[in-house]
Order: structure tokens, then C-alpha cells, then sequence
């Protein structure tokens, strides 16, 4: 089978249901192959798990469908990353690196902009922005 | 000596800033004024040029005096928030300096390292009014008995803070690319392989040195923006120089002068001092510089109205010429076409990215034309020409 398809993303647990065995599930069940990229428990023990997923673009889905049905929330790590705009000086060098033009300058008033839709969250700018104004959050 | 049509001092242009009655434009509003008017006429016209720069520019620091404690000690080393400062100048002395790394920092052993705080940074940090942890450390002497003293200290506990910078607004800087088989990671920026992006300094058309080529105004004790505050041009800065290839109007198309510039850091502001972390290079601070251009002569209205257009500079490989201490020219590219966000060498197409902020160039140019219109700021004078290999 074709393994295409791979996406970032942030699965959100609450208290009842940290005891699962996600993984488990999305190997074998949906036969995702899969990167833990971070994991954290929170105090009142909800959990937060950051996956790097990688199957069919069929499986993918299905198993995102039966993640939300199991109570958990599921987004795209890319709505995570933001701009500190108060922070960011509008040099433009994340132009060099940012691989997909979510970060981009504004002809008009040479404005460096952050296009979320067009972020995939790969964490690149996070650590190469040299005043730090793209943050991530997880929590 | 050629005459001009127009001659103005500066003494006649200050009597009109103190009066409200100069005319302040950018060094982009010029161009137009310029081109439809005519140099003369817009010498007639316009008193002063601003301008405006705002990039990582290494080899810039501060002297900082922070005062005799008790009992007295001749600190022989000093640390701000663990960033070593140079102490070796007096008791009480210190020079910290924008690319010092802080103590402990990984450095490059993961490459690329993060390089999250440095000399910089704590600049940064004194600016915004953070308290910095100081720690002092002596051998002990008669009049000095201290060996150790450690103190939370804000800019304002300091006795005496002087920004100065050595070498800070590059008169034109290279244009990078990797031909290289790996991404490197450059105080040039990231550099993807194979000549997968480009990346350059400089705000152009906007920056002090390019809007006068020849130092025909810039001088020792020119009055400046710098940091948020007034400074002042003190000497040509280091690795200053003009024997280089030019073009139109005397142009440089490679870097050619530099300027060492001076101020109170405790006017300055973090909006124009931050500090950088240069992924898998060093730490570095973004100055902000403004220079005021006295359009004296129909002469000096021509240079200001220099456009990115008629700026060139020379593509360097950052792969491996740069490194070996061998660089060489790949081509020329105009400010013009890297600014468009696209150049071509050989006739690949090849994405472009600025170091520096236009955006806060414009700005910088826009608060000091505000400043001199207010009559808040007058032009300093320059005592001593600095060499730039023009009469
Ligand atoms: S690299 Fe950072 S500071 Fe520079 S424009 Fe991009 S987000 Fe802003
Ligand atoms: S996370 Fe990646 S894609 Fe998104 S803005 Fe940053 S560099 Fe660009």
C-alpha cells in the first residue's frame, strides 16, 4: 500500500480517557506509522500528544474520524504557530526558510505577514526567527 | 572645486529647522521630487534627506560604569545575566559586547545551535528597563578588597552607559547564496543548497551610505538616529573602505565604508536595539541608524535620489568561497530585483530574502524627518571628512 500522505498533528485527552491506548490503535488499526514529536500530562491529567502521521490519505481520515469520536480533540499542528507581531522587527530572513510562503512581506508596506492557512507547521521559523516573534503553542 | 547653482550651510539649514521652516523629506520621497523637478530645483526645495537602516550589525556593544560599591572592588571579570563583558578597562568598567555568547550556551555541538541569548540580548534587556543579574569577580587589592559582588542592576542603577558601535551601517553588503551540497546556516541567514535561495543586507535606496557615496556630508560628528535616540558619527568605523568598484553617481557595488557610531543608551529604546539569535551562527544585535542628509548643493540632491535600481552588488557563494577566505563574484544583481523577491543567476530563478527590515528603515527615516520638523533635532556639522577617496 501507498504511504503518501503525512500531517502534523496536536490530540488533545481529557481525564477519562488518557488511559487509552491511541497509538495502539492508529498502528492497528488504521496502519499509521507515526512520530511522538511531544507529550505532555497535564496537571488534572489531561494530555496533550503531538504526532507526526504518515499512512494513506483513506486511513488518515478514518482514523481522525475515530479519534473525535472517541471524545479527543484533533487539530492541525500548523494552528499553533503564531506570529508575535509586537515582537517581530520585519526583517524578512524567515522568507529564506519558511518552506511554504505562509511567512511573506506585504509589497506595500514591507510588513513581513504570517498566512496560517499556508503553514505546515514545521517548527522551522520557531527556531530560526532570530528575535523569536513565531511562537508555538501546545497547551 | 565645480560650482553649483545652489549653496546652502549648514548653519542657514539648522536656523530653518529651529524655526520649523525646513523642508524634510525620505530618501524615498526624494526620488520623485528629483525626477520630476530636477536636482536643482529640488535642492531649492528640500533642506534635508533622512534616511533610515535597521539590520543585525555585529561589532556593536556598550561601555557601562556601574559605579564603586562598598566595600570597593577592581572587578577583573563581569557577567550580565552570565554574559561575559570585557573588564579589562578599569575598577568599574566594562564593554559588553553583541556577539558574546552567554556562559554555558551549547554552542554549535547540536548543530544548529539556537544561540538564545548573548551580549545582545542583555542590551536588549538593559534598554527595555529589565533588571540584569551582575556578578563581579577580583583578585583583591589594598584599595580594592572585594572579591565578589553580585547585584540585580537596571540601566538606569548604571553610573554611565555609552552604546558604541565600531563598525555598524555597511555601505553596501553582499548577496548570498550556497552552491554547497548542504543547508548551511550563515550570519547571512539559512542557505538552502544548490543556490535554492538567496539572501541580502542592506535597506538600499533608504540606507545612510548609499544616499551619500563619496562622504560628502557623513562625517566625524554628524548627528544621527541611533537606537531611538540622538548619537553621533564618531569615526569611519572599522574595515572602512573605498577603493572599490562603483557605478553610477559612485555607487559602490560591493561593501565599501562603514561608520563607528556613539550614543546614551539610556535614551535608547528596545524598539531599535534587539537582540538576534542567528540560528547556527552566534547572537548579534539589530541597531537602528537614521542619518540626516543636509542637501547642500544640487550635487548632493542627486545623490539622495538614488533608487535600487541604479544599486548593485556581488553574488557570494557561502558554501564554499566565503568559508575558504576565497570569495569571488558569481554576478551582479540590483536592489531592485532582490527587493522584487526574485533574481536570476544564469538564468535560474532564485527566491530571495532581506536581512535587515524595511519596514523599520522606513520608519526610522520617517521619525527623524519628524524630529528635524519639529525643529527637535539639528544637524551636527561634520568636523573631519571621512576617507572615501573623493576631493
Ligand atoms: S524572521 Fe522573525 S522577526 Fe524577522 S520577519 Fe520573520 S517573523 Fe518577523
Ligand atoms: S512553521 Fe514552517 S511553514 Fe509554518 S510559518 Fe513557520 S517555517 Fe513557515
Amino acid at each position: 500500500m501507498e504511504n503518501n500522505y503525512s500531517k502534523k498533528v496536536v490530540i488533545r485527552y481529557s481525564a477519562e480517557i488518557v488511559d487509552q491506548p491511541i497509538t495502539y490503535h492508529l498502528v492497528k488499526d488504521f496502519d499509521l506509522s507515526f512520530n511522538i514529536m511531544r507529550a505532555r500530562v497535564l496537571p488534572k491529567r489531561e494530555g496533550l500528544l503531538v504526532l507526526d502521521l504518515s499512512g494513506t490519505k483513506e486511513n488518515f481520515d478514518k482514523a481522525i474520524r475515530y479519534l473525535k469520536k472517541s471524545g479527543l480533540k484533533v487539530e492541525p499542528l500548523s494552528k499553533s504557530v503564531t506570529q508575535n507581531t509586537d515582537r517581530c522587527v520585519h526583517c524578512g530572513s524567515c522568507l529564506a526558510f519558511c518552506p511554504t510562503g505562509a511567512l511573506y512581506i506585504d509589497k506595500k508596506d514591507m510588513q513581513v505577514l504570517f498566512d496560517v492557512e499556508k503553514c505546515n507547521g514545521c517548527e522551522m521559523c520557531v527556531k530560526a526567527c532570530p528575535v523569536r516573534a513565531m511562537e508555538i503553542d501546545l497547551i | 572645486m565645480k560650482k553649483h547653482r545652489v549653496e546652502k550651510t549648514y548653519k542657514e539649514i539648522n536656523e530653518k529647522i529651529k524655526k520649523r521652516k525646513a523642508v524634510v523629506v525620505t530618501a524615498e520621497e526624494i526620488i520623485d521630487i528629483v525626477e520630476k523637478k530636477g536636482k536643482v530645483a529640488a535642492a531649492r526645495q528640500v533642506d534635508v534627506v533622512t534616511t533610515g537602516t535597521f539590520s543585525p550589525m555585529c561589532s556593536s556593544g556598550a561601555f557601562l560604569n556601574f559605579g564603586h560599591t562598598s566595600p570597593r572592588i577592581r572587578a577583573s571579570k563581569v557577567w550580565l545575566n552570565d554574559v561575559a563583558a570585557y573588564a579589562g578597562i578599569a575598577a568599574v568598567d566594562c564593554y559588553i559586547g553583541a556577539t558574546q555568547v552567554v556562559d554555558g550556551d551549547p554552542l554549535n555541538s547540536v548543530h544548529p545551535g539556537e544561540f538564545n541569548y548573548g551580549g545582545g540580548h542583555v542590551i536588549e534587556d538593559l534598554v527595555a528597563g529589565n533588571a540584569v543579574r551582575m556578578r563581579l569577580e577580583s583578585y583583591g587589592t589594598d584599595c580594592y578588597p572585594a572579591r565578589k559582588y553580585e547585584k540585580n542592576v537596571t540601566l538606569q542603577d548604571l553610573r554611565d552607559s555609552i552604546l558604541f558601535n565600531p563598525r555598524n551601517a555597511y555601505q553596501n553588503y553582499n548577496c548570498a547564496i550556497n552552491l554547497s551540497d548542504r543547508i548551511i546556516y550563515t550570519y547571512m541567514g539559512v542557505l538552502r543548497p544548490r543556490m535554492a535561495n538567496a539572501t541580502y543586507a542592506t535597506s538600499g535606496q533608504l540606507s545612510p551610505l548609499f544616499n551619500d557615496p563619496w562622504f560628502k556630508t557623513i562625517g566625524i560628528g554628524t548627528r544621527v538616529f541611533l537606537g531611538g535616540a540622538q548619537g553621533y558619527v564618531v569615526w569611519p568605523g572599522t574595515q572602512h573602505t573605498f577603493n572599490v568598484m562603483r557605478g553610477k553617481d559612485g555607487i559602490p557595488r560591493e561593501s565599501a565604508g562603514t561608520l563607528a557610531v556613539i550614543g546614551d543608551l539610556k535614551e535608547m529604546s528596545p524598539d531599535w536595539l534587539v537582540g538576534a539569535s542567528m540560528l547556527g551562527y552566534g547572537v548579534s544585535l539589530y541597531v537602528g541608524i537614521g542619518i540626516p542628509i543636509p542637501v547642500l548643493n544640487e550635487e548632493i540632491a542627486g545623490y539622495t535620489a538614488v533608487k535600487d535600481e541604479d544599486i548593485y552588488t556581488q553574488i557570494i557563494d557561502y558554501g564554499v568561497d566565503y568559508p575558504s577566505g576565497a570569495p569571488k563574484s558569481l554576478g551582479e544583481v540590483s536592489y531592485k530585483d532582490l527587493r522584487s523577491g526574485e533574481i536570476k543567476i544564469n538564468g535560474e530563478k532564485i527566491p530571495t530574502a532581506p536581512m535587515s527590515s524595511y519596514y523599520k528603515a522606513r520608519n526610522i527615516a520617517n521619525i527623524l524627518k519628524e524630529w528635524i520638523e519639529k525643529g527637535e533635532f539639528l544637524l551636527g556639522e561634520s568636523q573631519q571628512q571621512i576617507p572615501s577617496g573623493s576631493s
